[in-house]
């Protein structure tokens, strides 16, 4: 991180420019892992796919720890591209952070409803 | 640039302010200029989108009777919205996850290769991502409406 403090200190800008720009990419990288995985799963299934395969495949620890961590990811990898969003074509500061207000409360419900329908399983 | 060197030259359009209504439908984008505003909109729409993904995850995976509702939701319908809007929505996402995806793998490409990073390149790589995006849309939207 930059240093905030004596003469050295960055003066302009906010600062988490190449953290978002590494982490979209690092989810972003996830989230293709996860899709090949789940993709691969049902290719090589024999027969048709119905329910237990479907939840069968969600079910073992391994695969619920894959999901957990792409659930997370999708949400901080959605919340940059949105927030870019924002900050690129909306100018007035109050609708603004109304915005960027109801991103965070949307993404973290809906992250906390995927994890709660992935856990009971 | 030849408009500074020859005056008389063809008129070109200036865009200082650019107008939703004036400018835009006279706007002509290049490939890669499609592809990335084409991402930027995929990517709200799944964001828009999130709480249909999460409940066809929810009822396609909690139990047969919701797996079975799951199901039912693109032929009899949900709710008051009939079956072939909600195929019609489900074909949306198809499109903006392969978009975002390809797109975003060109991103990934360009980042890591500084020989990608060309204007040649980038134009071939738009027109592979938008070829391959819609391509795979149709394909995927084929089945999911029973074509084949």
């Amino acid at each position: 991180m930059s240093v905030n403090f004596g003469s050295q200190r960055t003066v302009v800008g906010a600062h988490y420019g190449w953290r978002d720009w590494l982490a979209q990419r690092v989810t972003a990288v996830l989230m293709v892992i996860f899709t090949l995985v789940v993709l691969l799963s049902l290719i090589f299934t024999q027969g048709p796919i119905g329910y237990d395969t479907w939840s069968g495949l969600f079910s073992g620890q391994f695969m619920k720890a894959l999901t957990l961590v792409v659930i997370i990811s999708l949400g901080y990898h959605a919340w940059v591209g949105v927030r870019d969003i924002w900050m690129d074509y909306i100018k007035p500061v109050g609708v603004r952070l109304a915005l960027e207000i109801f991103s965070i409360v949307w993404l973290v419900a809906c992250a906390g409803w995927a994890v709660q329908v992935l856990w009971r399983l | 640039m030849s408009h500074v060197e020859n005056p008389a030259g063809k008129q070109r359009p200036e865009f200082r302010n650019i107008n939703a209504f004036k400018d835009l439908p006279t706007y002509r984008l290049p490939a890669a200029g499609w592809v990335s505003i084409l991402h930027r909109i995929s990517g709200l729409l799944m964001f828009l989108l999130l709480p249909f993904i999460i409940w066809m995850f929810d009822k396609s995976i909690s139990s047969e009777i919701s797996f079975a509702k799951f199901t039912s939701a693109f032929t009899l319908g949900l709710g008051f919205v009939p079956g072939a809007l909600v195929k019609l929505v489900v074909l949306g996402l198809i499109w903006a996850f392969v978009h975002h995806l390809i797109a975003g793998l060109r991103h990934l490409w360009m980042d890591t290769h500084h020989d990608a990073v060309s204007k040649e390149f980038g134009r071939s790589s738009a027109i592979v991502t938008l070829a391959l995006s819609v391509g795979l849309t149709v394909v995927l939207g084929a089945k999911l409406f029973g074509l084949y």
